[in-house]
């Protein structure tokens, strides 16, 4: 029977209730009394050098408060990079400015220039309009194998190239893979891309800066998913503001998808423009806006190799990877296609040797930086594909040449350096294949070619590292933040808890999530558990939410600091019982002593911490509010099997999902229903990137899917009902709960499936077709059957 | 968006005084398109005269001899339920855009702007319907003049457009993945005298007709008629979404599909 | 400045507006229901969805003066009188159709306009009516089933919780 609260109960959402009739508290729903707007007057040309800037005339536009350009923040820190990764040569990767406003030179279509503060929206955008910018084309830098040949523009005049970093993992393995390469009996190998993406969560990213004169305090209202690392990044290394007199509020946010985990030149602005204009200065993105503003993700460049044995096992993988960064380093940038894509390059195989190389360029484009899955997509993407090229090679079954090669001991140590506490890869591939029905399959794909269709299955697997941890070592790997979660657990008088989360919701439900632990944990009713996140007045210091890390890092802090409530309460309830510690038990919510029918309601006890009359104040002090800091000892690894069936129109190239089924082990489960959610919202994006979404640009660095006109978004009926099951569940080893994480799993699983089914259905129409790149559009597909 | 006025007459003599008032002015039809580009500051009109209030412009009629006549202003959700006497054109209205743009955008607003992409110029030349504005009656083959660009004079409103109604129709829209306008749509119709066959979202040049598919279908109105037909690439729009070559392709599947499909 | 006036939610609501004002921005600026949301600026989100005079219509892409004299529904006025949810709303939360909750207001609003024209579509016919509407967060999938199971349908046969 399913549970109907606490731990493993599809408890329905509580912030539904709002979202659902419109009393949501969205950043742009935030106006304060006096605010003026800014538009910032970005840069339509890729590279050149900034001539002049002449404000005279839209300085006197009607409204205008202020105008601001790059000569305003001199002296003032440029964006900076969290990440510094170090080459295959020891050396620190090329790190240039970042300015908030350009400074001397324009580096992408869409950075900001100038910033125009007025007293409406539209007189901002109208003063805009009358700035004369004077600016020298230069050549733009596009594709990332022509920015690193020797004589190439380079983006950044101050570095040596475009070359960021070339990065190489684990360089003492290179000789040993080669060599390995040299002794197989059969090397597959393919060259792919990882399109290019934009995040596109459904709300457009907001800011809104406001200043305190009479105490010198600044407050950011910003759609981020982590106000501490703002906070933090901001404050520091930017604007140069102490913690303590700033404040970041992050409410409720619509969608993240990792573009709104960076810190953004638009925030540090605000917040500066409202102390330099003396009145809070909002800024609301237009889409239009947003695709040349937020944080691309993916791609990647890739020629991967798979050497196998004459008995078809997998002996070692070699790839090279061109990366884009874009024109600047955004936050997190440079680890996303190092750290968070060479340790996952094992997958669910035991090939003892792996090299990875990457090179991330620097290009005319606008930075990339994570989105959903963040490097571990464009790992699983590469190596799902090129397993299943050797199989078709080979003339083996896929699954069986997938199923010979599994890891099925535990703990596992990696090649890549990373160490897989748990999983049971052949557990959710027979869950997979009973899902599928592929007994099935051979009638569908007649029936489908009756109608002139062809049909395809591709399956695949994956493997997510989540909670990224432990703070010592990826600070050894070049992070400059911790990677811990904190949470404070404050009991009210009455019995009821204020949980105050480092976590930020932003769809993913942690207010009912959440409070299913804390309640379970002390079994009480859910409603009398609140969850408070997403401002840094009233929360601990934390790393907010991405990488599939919340409830694996931040659901553990709260259950550490849960259980330093339950203990301090123990001891109250042991007082009142007039019992021993070590005999008092704690179940539904009631305090009693093991072994007689003595006991104590938890309300009882928490109106004794606040009213402590009847107290052991010799021992404890009164109150009950704990905190707990909690830093993982591990990644934590879900795995799964994922499968796709397509329909090929062959006069049109035209693809459709006919079916697709997830078999994911998440460990354990809060609550199904948000797990399965999660899922769908995952696959759909894999989906869209494999079928539909093309992050483009021209050789001068004009963005040609600057819209939903051109970027072609996932819809309803672009999509069929997914199949989806999380019973397979091998349960983290070294966090609290048991848990994973499961937000980008869809993500990260769904692209080579859906690849792989389309290449099986034009195969089995004779088309000498291995290989198509994402998105596999209608011309594209044709042309490759065709071409 | 630059700021203007609007206006909201009652008749189209009205509409056509506010226009005729102020070079800058331009008509307001349901703004699915004009609304859009106005955001992106592309046009700065100092008057827009709605045309939304005239009821003269809005509904659905059939004319003595048979012809199914909609009003300018009318609304694509309208034809899409009430032009069950052209079940050819009531389906294509059902399918421009998304259901909300239906409820708001007019046929008059769409075949005044002839955006290259869009289903109600191929329906419209593929019916060789009349464009009746409020100076005179335009034949759809003088109308369309290459991509967004008409026959329509300045200030000119079209007030109703006249679709005979063919023996057979049908609208094969091949839908470009992200502005779900047509990558390719194809309208053919047979009518006692001949067949037509329009095709919208290809050309360089707008829609056009496929001259050579027509006269093929005169003789024989089947798909196999399409086989060994074929249009070139070279004078075809191409883009993130489809070569010209791909799109020449498509206005041969489609055109099968449309013939195969007429009813 | 122009005097428009309309009812919303079943109440008269006036103001002030310029010819360029939009109905959404009307109606989150003046009249303060911050429901209706913005997603895009091409007409293509559908996050701002309400009905004017009964018809869905993206109130990003209507000019406020065009709605003088309408009766306007938001978000806001969907909720049954005794402030619980009504039937599609309650459905969207049984099912977990939503997430992020930015496209919401416009999905419920559509899903109301379909259910008045077609009281028991197919999933086809839903997920085609849906196609103005973009979620990035749900893969569709729940407010697909949600919408079914508000026009009384049994859902029970389409896959997980």
């Amino acid at each position: 029977m399913p549970k109907d609260g606490g731990i493993g109960a599809s408890s329905k959402r509580r912030e539904d209730v709002r979202f659902l009739t419109g009393a949501g508290n969205y950043t742009d729903d935030i106006n304060i009394r006096g605010q003026a707007y800014v538009h910032f007057l970005r840069s339509d040309i890729a590279h050149g050098t900034i001539k002049s800037i002449d404000t005279a005339a839209a300085a006197g536009m009607p409204g205008v408060v202020r105008i601001f350009t790059g000569s305003d923040f001199e002296g003032v820190g440029g964006m900076p990079c969290g990440w510094q990764v170090t080459d295959r040569h020891g050396q620190p990767m090329q790190e240039p400015a970042h300015p908030i406003l350009a400074q001397g030179k324009v580096r992408h279509v869409g950075e900001p220039v100038a910033a125009v503060v007025a007293d409406t929206a539209e007189q901002a955008r109208d003063a805009a309009e009358a700035i004369v910018l004077d600016i020298d084309e230069l050549p733009a830098v596009v594709d990332m194998k022509a920015a690193l040949e020797s004589g190439a523009t380079k983006v950044h005049d101050d570095l040596n190239d475009n070359l960021c970093y070339d990065w190489g993992f684990v360089e003492e393995n290179k000789d040993a893979v080669n060599k390995a390469f040299d002794d197989a009996a059969h090397v597959t190998s393919l060259e792919l891309v990882n399109n290019r993406l934009v995040a596109n969560p459904m709300e457009p990213r907001v800011a809104v800066g406001d200043y305190a004169k009479g105490t010198d305090d600044s407050t950011l209202y910003t759609t981020s998913q982590n106000p501490h690392v703002i906070r933090l990044l901001m404050g520091a290394f930017v604007l140069g503001i102490p913690e303590h007199k700033l404040r970041v509020v992050a409410p409720d946010v619509g969608g993240g998808f990792g573009t709104k985990i960076f810190h953004y030149q638009e925030e540090a602005f605000c917040t500066f423009a409202a102390k330099a204009c003396n009145r809070p200065v909002k800024w609301t993105s237009s889409r239009s806006e947003a695709f040349i503003s937020d944080a691309h993700g993916r791609d990647h460049v890739t020629k991967i190799e798979l050497a196998l044995d004459k008995d078809n096992n997998f002996t070692a993988i070699r790839t090279e990877t061109h990366a884009n960064m874009g024109a600047y380093l955004s936050t997190f940038a440079p680890s996303v296609p190092t750290w968070l894509h060479g340790t996952l390059m094992a997958g669910n195989y035991k090939t003892p040797l792996i090299y990875v190389n990457v090179k991330a360029v620097f290009t005319n484009t606008v930075p990339v930086d994570a989105y959903r899955g963040a490097g571990r997509p464009e790992a699983t993407f590469q190596l799902e594909r090129v397993v299943d090229k050797a199989a078709r090679e080979l003339g083996v079954d896929p699954i069986a040449l997938r199923r010979q090669n599994f890891i099925t001991e535990f703990p596992y140590a990696t090649p890549v350096a990373v160490e897989y506490d748990t999983g049971d890869y052949h557990g959710t591939m027979d869950k997979l294949e009973e899902m599928g029905d592929f007994a099935g399959f051979a009638a569908r794909r007649a029936e489908s070619e009756k109608n002139g269709k062809l049909r395809g299955l591709g399956v695949n697997c994956y493997i997510e590292a989540c909670g990224i941890a432990p703070s010592n070592l990826v600070g050894q790997l070049g992070a400059r933040a911790g990677l811990y979660e904190s949470a404070t657990v404050r009991v009210n008088a009455t019995g009821g808890l204020v949980v105050m989360t480092g976590s930020h919701s932003h769809g993913q439900g942690h207010e009912t999530s959440f409070a299913q632990v804390v309640a379970e944990m002390i079994g009480i009713d859910e409603s009398m558990v609140e969850i408070v996140h997403g401002d840094t007045a009233n929360t601990p210091m934390g790393m907010g939410t991405y990488g599939s890390r919340s409830i694996a890092v931040g659901g553990s802090a709260m259950v550490r600091a849960t259980e330093k409530i339950i203990n301090k309460a123990k001891k109250i309830a042991s007082h009142l019982l007039e019992a021993s510690e070590a005999d008092i038990e704690l179940k539904d919510g009631a305090f009693s002593v093991a072994g007689t029918d003595k006991s104590v309601a938890w309300g009882d006890v928490t109106l004794a911490a606040y009213v402590p009359h009847n107290y052991p104040l010799e021992d404890i002090e009164p109150g009950l509010e704990e905190t707990a800091f909690y830093d993982p000892a591990n990644f934590t690894y879900p795995s799964g099997a994922y499968a796709c069936e397509v329909e090929v129109d062959p006069d049109t190239g035209k693809v459709s999902i006919e079916r697709f089924a997830a078999a994911d082990d998440f460990g354990n489960i809060i609550n199904p229903m948000i797990v399965t959610g999660q899922v769908h919202g995952g696959i759909a994006q894999g989906i869209g990137q494999a079928l539909l979404e093309n992050c483009a640009y021209d050789e001068n660095g004009q963005l040609l899917s600057a819209s939903y006109m051109d970027y072609a978004m996932p819809r309803a009926d672009d999509l069929p009902m997914f199949a989806v099951d999380h019973s397979s569940q091998t349960p983290c080893t070294h966090n609290p709960l048991g848990v994973k994480g499961c937000g980008e799993a869809g993500a990260i699983g769904s692209p080579p499936a859906v690849v792989n089914a389309v290449v099986d259905a034009l195969q089995s129409a004779g088309k000498d077709v291995t290989h198509i790149d994402m998105p596999l559009s209608p011309d594209r597909v044709w042309t490759a059957m065709n071409g | 968006m630059y700021n203007f006025d609007v206006v909201k007459p009652t008749r189209i003599a009205d509409a056509v005084k506010e226009l005729s008032d102020s070079t800058e002015s331009q008509p307001l039809g349901g703004g699915q398109t004009l609304i859009p580009t106005l955001k992106q500051r592309l046009a700065s009109p100092d008057k827009l005269v709605s045309l939304s209030g005239i009821d003269e412009m809005r509904g659905i009629c059939t004319g003595e001899d048979g012809s199914i006549c909609v009003g300018g202003a009318t609304n694509h959700a309208t034809v899409a339920a009430e032009a069950g006497g052209y079940p050819a054109l009531a389906a294509t209205a059902a399918h421009i855009g998304d259901p909300a743009v239906r409820n708001r955008g007019t046929i008059g607003g769409s075949l005044a702007n002839n955006d290259p992409s869009a289903c109600y110029p191929a329906a419209a030349l593929g019916s060789g319907a009349t464009i009746k504005t409020n100076t005179r009656e335009i034949a759809a083959d003088d109308y369309f003049q290459g991509m967004f660009a008409t026959a329509l004079d300045e200030g000119e409103i079209i007030t109703e457009v006249r679709f005979p109604v063919p023996e057979k129709a049908n609208y094969q829209k091949f839908v470009q993945p992200a502005s779900r306008f047509a990558l390719v749509g194809v309208f053919v119709s047979k009518y006692a005298d001949g067949v037509r066959v329009a095709i919208t979202g290809a050309s360089n040049d707008g829609v056009f007709r496929w001259t050579e598919a027509e006269a093929a279908l005169s003789s024989n109105f089947s798909a196999d008629a399409i086989d060994g037909l074929s249009l070139s690439g070279d004078d075809m729009i191409s883009d993130l979404h489809g070569t010209g070559e791909y799109r020449a392709h498509l206005c041969a599947v489609m055109t099968k599909r449309a013939v195969a499909a007429a009813a | 400045m122009a005097q428009v006036s309309m009812t919303v939610n079943g109440k008269a609501a006036s103001g002030e507006v310029e010819g360029r004002t939009l109905l959404s921005s009307f109606l989150r600026d003046q009249l303060m229901l911050t429901g209706t949301h913005v997603g895009c600026d091409t007409s293509q989100c559908g996050a701002c969805v309400v009905h004017v005079d009964g018809q869905a219509v993206k109130s990003c892409t209507m000019l406020a003066v065009e709605a003088e004299g309408a009766d306007v529904a938001t978000i806001e006025g969907q909720a049954n009188a005794d402030g619980s949810l009504n039937v599609i709303q309650q459905a969207f939360q049984d099912h977990h159709g939503l997430q992020c909750g930015f496209c919401t207001p416009g999905m419920v609003m559509s899903a109301a306009a379909l259910l008045k024209d077609n009281p028991k579509p197919t999933e086809t016919e839903v997920r085609e009516y849906l196609e103005g509407n973009i979620c990035r967060c749900t893969g569709y999938h729940n407010i697909v089933k949600a919408i079914m199971a508000a026009s009384g349908q049994d859902v029970s046969a389409i896959a997980a919780e």
